[in-house]
């Protein structure tokens, strides 16, 4: 019984990493019908940055933080401005291999200038402390990523229900046409949801470099992290949380119960499954198509 | 000068006097192409064929049935290491053991074409990649495949003559090649082809005038399976080594690269795609011994980035390949080549 509250608990932990990468997934999906293969590179930029910042100019850690934050949020910005805006009519297959090409250059750039070595981010708190509920171990910086993770997810919450920002972006996502004629700009809207999703994601990232960090390091995350979405229905921000802790936990309990070797590519047979039976994902309403 | 009165006028191989002369020219120019090259030239231009093979086949699924996969290298991985274990295990010739590796292939990707049916976009996109991702995890740990370890392709016989060199296996690889892209050809003008188009365009409409989307989208699927299969099956042979590793989704999203390059949509397009990535391919594998580029290169990565890193610009390469390419021409290099002879027609006028 320990060991399935244990198991449960650092599944929840994982899957917070998961849901903020799932978050910015949806975010992107629902401004510009795109899965975004570069969510996870466009976190690994800022993140790289922060170390560069932090080692070879001598920032602070919290300096080089904010500073990580506020360049993903350009970068954000800027790849959707300069490149996914400019594709001609495009449908979904192109759209998905820009974000491809997109995530190749930013993964060619970031490896080309710090190679294939691990590195560990500077962090102020320690990756071997834990605390300790009951007879069941949290690491503090789980119990950080668990926080943050709830603290941005209310934070969009509320910025989507009381901001004129959030509500802008909410009737772009619903009808774009409509909200552009009630006068709001979509395209400086969506400008502006990519590089919120970036700021997201770069949250993931930073918590995760303290543990490890290497130009591939935010492969598992996004991977998983797009599961998440499609499980929650890509258009659903509860959802992807949801689906998030679900990959998460699941991917603990199936590594303790059944076989810790295939714990990596479980959460690709619980999406077919849930896929197979409900083709929208569980929270999305199934969209039909009109002819 | 194309008017089509029949789809007999559609199926013929040759449309006139010329494309027979220049089909001629390029096979004695395949002919004769190991006797003219060196032996590096040789192991490239086997690369590149397989590499034709898999494209054309993910360009039947991709391009003319609208179906994106990412899970391609699964498919290659269950190629390659079927016809190793078919010839060292059950002792089939290897011809015998190509084909089966790309009904075995064939087989998988009708299983992923079911629950394909349902899917579309962005989790047809997760489904396929998981497909892919999953193959290599449990290839990676069954013992008889070897495991972590990699498998040793073993000698490579047919009917009695040993296929040691590059060179001789380039005729055998080659072979298979032009078979292939010829049943691609004519499966794209035929009645199935049709069926294809017809569900990319709009797969409503298609069910509605009679297409069977069932049996088409598996259809689909398995074919472009068959066709990774045996192009796994034929590059065991060429590495003569293959690990779970090789056949990661870098390697899907690169077939991916170069179909999209080339032209979604038609049969030479995706044929030049390979051409050119290949090469490039393997030309940035050592990109600092390029003249004039290299030396420059090794400056900027000294005082700018890391040398270590060097070979890393291939992604930025290729990244920036497909970014402009949907950008600009999102047709490919068939689009280029349309536009090009559009242009030249009417010259000088």
């Amino acid at each position: 019984m320990i060991d399935f509250l244990q198991m449960t608990v650092s599944g929840i932990a994982v899957g917070s990493s998961y849901a903020l990468m799932a978050l910015g997934m949806v975010l992107i999906y629902k401004a510009s019908e795109v899965p975004n293969f570069a969510q996870g590179e466009m976190a690994l930029l800022p993140v790289f940055m922060a170390y560069m910042l932090i080692y070879t100019y001598g920032q602070s850690v919290f300096a080089a933080f904010f500073g990580a934050l506020a360049f993903a949020m350009f970068l954000g910005c800027f790849l959707e401005f300069a490149v996914v805006r400019r594709a001609k009519n495009p449908n979904i297959l192109g759209l998905i291999i820009i974000t491809i090409g997109l995530e190749m250059v930013l993964l060619g750039f970031v490896s080309w200038k710090f190679g294939a070595d691990q590195r560990v981010m500077p962090f102020p708190i320690s990756s071997y402390s834990s605390f300790m509920f009951g007879n069941v171990y949290i690491s503090t910086l789980d119990l950080l990523t668990l926080v943050a993770a709830l603290v941005i997810m209310v934070s969009l919450f509320l910025f989507f229900r009381f901001s004129r920002l959030g509500v802008a972006m909410k009737a772009t996502q619903q009808n774009e046409t409509a909200a552009r004629l009630m006068g709001i700009r979509t395209n400086r809207v969506k400008m502006i949801t990519w590089g919120i999703s970036a700021t997201v994601g770069t949250v993931a990232g930073l918590l995760l470099a303290p543990v490890f960090m290497e130009p591939y390091m935010m492969w598992d995350p996004l991977l998983k992290g797009f599961a998440a979405a499609v499980i929650g229905g890509m258009t659903s921000l509860p959802g992807a949380v949801f689906g998030a802790y679900i990959v998460g936990i699941v991917e603990h309990l199936f590594g303790g119960y059944v076989s810790m070797e295939y714990k990596a590519v479980v959460a690709f047979a619980v999406i077919v499954i849930v896929l197979c039976v409900k083709p929208s994902g569980l929270f999305a309403r199934h969209y039909v198509k009109k002819v | 000068m194309d008017m089509k009165r029949s789809y007999y006028d559609d199926v013929r191989l040759f449309s006139s006097g010329v494309t027979v002369f220049w089909f001629v020219a390029l096979m004695a120019f395949l002919f004769f192409y190991p006797f003219v090259f060196t032996n590096y030239y040789v192991y490239m231009a086997n690369y590149i064929a397989i590499n034709i093979i898999v494209v054309v086949g993910l360009n039947l699924l991709v391009g003319y049935t609208g179906q994106i996969s990412l899970g391609h290298a699964g498919f290659y991985a269950i190629g390659a290491y079927a016809t190793i274990t078919l010839m060292t295990v059950a002792h089939f010739p290897f011809l015998a053991a190509l084909v089966c590796a790309g009904l075995i292939a064939a087989v998988f990707g009708f299983l992923l074409g079911l629950p394909a049916l349902r899917l579309e976009g962005p989790y047809l996109a997760i489904a396929t990649l998981g497909f892919g991702l999953t193959i290599t995890t449990v290839i990676g740990r069954i013992e008889m495949l070897g495991g972590r370890q990699g498998l040793h392709a073993p000698d490579l016989v047919i009917m009695g003559h040993h296929l040691t060199s590059d060179r001789q296996f380039y005729y055998l690889a080659v072979t298979i090649t032009v078979l292939l892209v010829l049943l691609a050809r004519n499966i794209t003008k035929t009645k199935v082809g049709r069926a294809f188009i017809a569900i990319r365009d709009a797969h409503i409409a298609a069910e509605t005038m009679g297409v069977n989307l069932v049996l088409y989208k598996t259809m689909a699927f398995a074919l472009s399976a068959f066709y990774a299969g045996v192009a796994g099956g034929l590059y065991a042979f060429v590495l003569r080594f293959i690990e779970p590793e090789l056949f990661n989704l870098f390697l899907s999203v690169f077939f991916l690269t170069m179909a999209v390059a080339g032209g979604l949509g038609s049969v030479m397009g995706p044929i030049a795609g390979a051409i050119v990535l290949s090469f490039l391919d393997l030309q940035l594998r050592n990109i600092l011994s390029i003249p004039y580029i290299g030396d420059w290169l090794r400056d900027l990565s000294a005082s700018y980035f890391s040398l270590t890193g060097v070979s890393n610009i291939q992604f930025v390469i290729f990244g920036s390949i497909l970014i402009a390419i949907m950008l600009f021409e999102p047709l490919g290099l068939y689009g280029l080549w349309i536009r090009m002879k559009k242009y030249w027609k009417p010259w000088p006028f």
